[in-house]
Formats: structure tokens, sequence, C-alpha cells
């Protein structure tokens, strides 16, 4: 429950309102896996749940993809090179990779839900014979609100995966797409019956994502989303995370989208 | 090589029509291509023609005098580009222009209204179609309207 001190080794700025902090540990501590999240604790300021953006293996620097939205966010992203922010860690559980090897992956990632999939991604593409078609489906707000562009781009060039992209406006000139992300699904190159899907972004797109898979083929114990709720201990005394009979901190994020899809329609949750 | 009979039985907006209906269709209809950028109809202009996407992409813009142009839609193979060519006053509410080189098959709305005029049977078939896509087209604006990615300001 004590945050381990690290130093802010570097800081890139990913869109208008969100950055990528890399974090060297000054004491030992464990890696977050891919779906986990840390509590990134700004001195002085509060603390807040993140999950790894990184790679889930190796001993680089702890990657977190952080969206300045409140006064946490924003002191975490304003932070230089050489600052040292609290961690607490890692919590939650992780994306299921083991469990989707063998057959067709689709992730979909919505907005700032691409940086908790982004070490998922990776892996499957680390690890590309494990699986049959890889498919990265992307929503973003605008061209500008993409993240990871050049990693994007990079996937996108690859022969043995497909990368789709829409955003939901953008200036004229623009020759990607236009639309929302459940409109990439009937495209995906998939056979569905043998597919997995992981999904993460906004709580009202995982609802119509989850239920494009489903009308798409895809079964529906065969889709994990990750939850975000506020998330204040992280170890599951709190209750402010809890949806339900779940706490998000304690049993997810990452949830198997079976468990999750009733609970997101129940308005007063 | 597919004949434009065969194209137009293919689009998902004209499937599972008897041959005769798509004989008549296709009457009306012709192979047409684009060039990256070039529009293919602009907002106020008359709306005599529509188009189904074969190849490439089509934008549906706005401009405005603030934001200049925004594209806020496009529309995929196999998708229909337009129907304001069905309601009057036959008027075009958008710009829609290639988004690269694009290939579509292009009918003359004008005759195609003719002959729902003369086939009533054929015209309430060709309504039902297009409301399913103006209805898809519209619950896609609504959600879009959530700004689900605008997220809230909290932490």
């Amino acid at each position: 429950m004590t945050p381990v001190a690290h130093r802010v080794v570097s800081r890139v700025q990913e869109t208008a309102d969100t950055w990528t902090l890399e974090l060297e540990s000054l004491d030992v501590r464990v890696r977050p896996r891919a779906g986990q999240f840390d509590m990134l604790y700004a001195f002085g300021v509060g603390e807040v749940p993140i999950s790894t953006s990184g790679d889930h293996e190796g001993d680089g620097p702890l990657t977190h993809t952080i969206r300045a939205v409140g006064a946490v966010t924003r002191a975490l992203c304003g932070l230089d090179a050489g600052a040292v922010v609290g961690v607490r860690g890692p919590f939650g559980t992780e994306w299921p990779l083991a469990q989707t090897a063998g057959g067709d992956l689709v992730i979909v990632a919505g907005g700032i839900g691409l940086a908790p999939l982004r070490p998922a991604v990776r892996h499957a593409l680390a690890r590309r014979d494990d699986y049959g078609s890889v498919s990265v489906l992307v929503g973003a707000r605008t061209p500008q609100d993409l993240l990871f562009v050049s990693e994007l781009e990079g996937w996108r060039a690859r022969l043995d995966a497909e990368v789709d992209v829409t955003v939901d406006a953008a200036a004229t000139g623009w020759h990607g797409r236009v639309g929302l992300v459940t409109t990439l699904i009937p495209g995906a190159v998939i056979d569905p019956a043998n597919a997995s899907a992981l999904v993460c972004g906004p709580e009202v797109m995982m609802t119509f994502v989850v239920r494009a898979l489903v009308d798409r083929g895809v079964p529906l114990d065969r889709i994990w989303v990750s939850m975000e709720r506020n998330m204040r201990c992280a170890v599951g005394h709190c209750g402010h995370c809890q949806l339900g009979p779940t706490l998000i901190c304690r049993d997810g994020a990452v949830f198997p989208a079976a468990a999750m899809t009733r609970l997101m329609e129940v308005r007063e949750l | 090589m597919e004949t434009l009979d065969e194209l137009i039985a293919h689009a998902p907006v004209f499937a599972g029509l008897g041959s005769e209906d798509l004989t008549l269709i296709a009457g009306c209809a012709q192979n047409v291509g684009f060039d990256d950028g070039e529009l293919l109809f602009r907002e106020g202009e008359p709306a005599d023609t529509f188009y189904v996407v074969r190849r490439g992409r089509v934008s549906l813009e706005l401009h405005t005098p603030e934001r200049g142009g925004l594209v806020i839609d496009t529309i995929e193979p196999g998708e229909v580009v337009g129907w304001s060519w069905l309601f009057e006053p036959y008027v075009w509410h958008f710009d829609a222009r290639a988004a690269g080189p694009l290939r579509a098959i292009a009918f003359d709305g004008a005759c195609l209204r003719g002959k729902c005029d003369d086939d009533k049977e054929l015209g309430y078939e060709l309504m039902k179609r297009f409301a399913q896509v103006m209805i898809d087209r519209l619950q896609h604006a609504r959600v879009r309207l959530l700004d689900v990615y605008g997220g809230v300001g909290v932490g």
C-alpha cells in the first residue's frame, strides 16, 4: 500500500491533452502485466489509477499514458524528466492473452482506451504465429486525438495484421474513415466463431462494440472489456469503484464482457 | 468482369430484388469514376443522381465560415451515397467528395423516381430500403452526438 518512488525518465506528448510518461523505479517492484494498472501519486495533489501502456516484459521503464482531465492527471502530465512520483501496484486483472491464442483476435479501442490495449497489441504482434488473423480497430474523436500515431502506422504497414481507424469528425482533406468504431466490425477479417475480442474505451462505446461483435457472431464469452470507475484504494476496501456486486479495482479492471454488459446497462449503477 | 446488372444485384441496398426490378434499375444506372478530391455533388445543387460505392471512399462534408470544411461521415464500398433524390425539394444537403480514387455506380434519380411512380411495388420496396439506410445513419449520428471520447473531468 505504500507508494514506491519512481523517477520520470521521459515525457512524450501524444495529443493536445495526453502524455506518456516513462518511469524508472528507485526501488524493487513488480512490473504490471497487460491490462493491469498502477496507482500514480502526484505528491501533494493526489492519486489516480492508470493502466500500463508499455511492454509488460523486459526491464525497461514503466510506461503510462495519461489524459489530463482533472487536478491529479494534469499534475502528472506536467512532470518533467527527473521529477519523482509515487507508484503503487500493479493491481487488477490482465488481458487474457494466453486464453485468446489459437484463434483470431480483434482488438477494439476507443479514445484513450488504446493505451491499456497497446501492450496486448504488441504481445499479439510479437507472437504473431500464436494467432489466426489479428485486427486492431481504433476509434477517436478526431485525427488529432489518435494516440501512438507512428506506432499505429507501423502496425498498419505489416502484412500480417489489419489495422483500421475511424474518427467522429475530421477536417476536409482527411482521407480516412469517419463514423462510429462499430462500423469497422462488419468488415474485420475474422472467423467470428473462432475469434476473441478485447475492448477498451468509454463505457457507452464498449456497450455498442460488444453488441456489434455479438451481431457479427463473436461468442459473448470470448469478449473481454476493461472497465473504468472511480478507483481510490485499488485493493477493494473503500468501495468507490463498486459496480453492482463487483469492485472494479479488485475484480477487474479487465472483465469478461458477459459479466459486465447487463451491469453497464443499469442506469442506477 | 461483372456486368452492370450483376454489380447492382450485389449492392446490399438492392440485394434480393427480382431480375425484372434489377433490369429496370440498371436502365437508370452507369459506371462512373472520380479522381481523389473530385466532387460527386455539392450542397444546394439539384439532387438528381445517387451512387453506390464500388471501390474507394466518399467523404460527406459540411462547410461553415468558422470551421471551414468538415468531414461528417464517410461512405464505404457497397454503401449508398445520397437519398435527397427521393424527397422534395430534391436538393443536396452536403458535399460529397471522393477521398481517393473512386469507382461507383451512378443512378439517375429522376429516372428511377419516374419508374417508382409507375411501379408502386418497386417504389415501396426502394422506399423501405432507403429508409433503412437513413435510419442506420441517423442512429450513428445520434450516438456520435454523445461525444463518447470527450471524457469527463475527474482524476
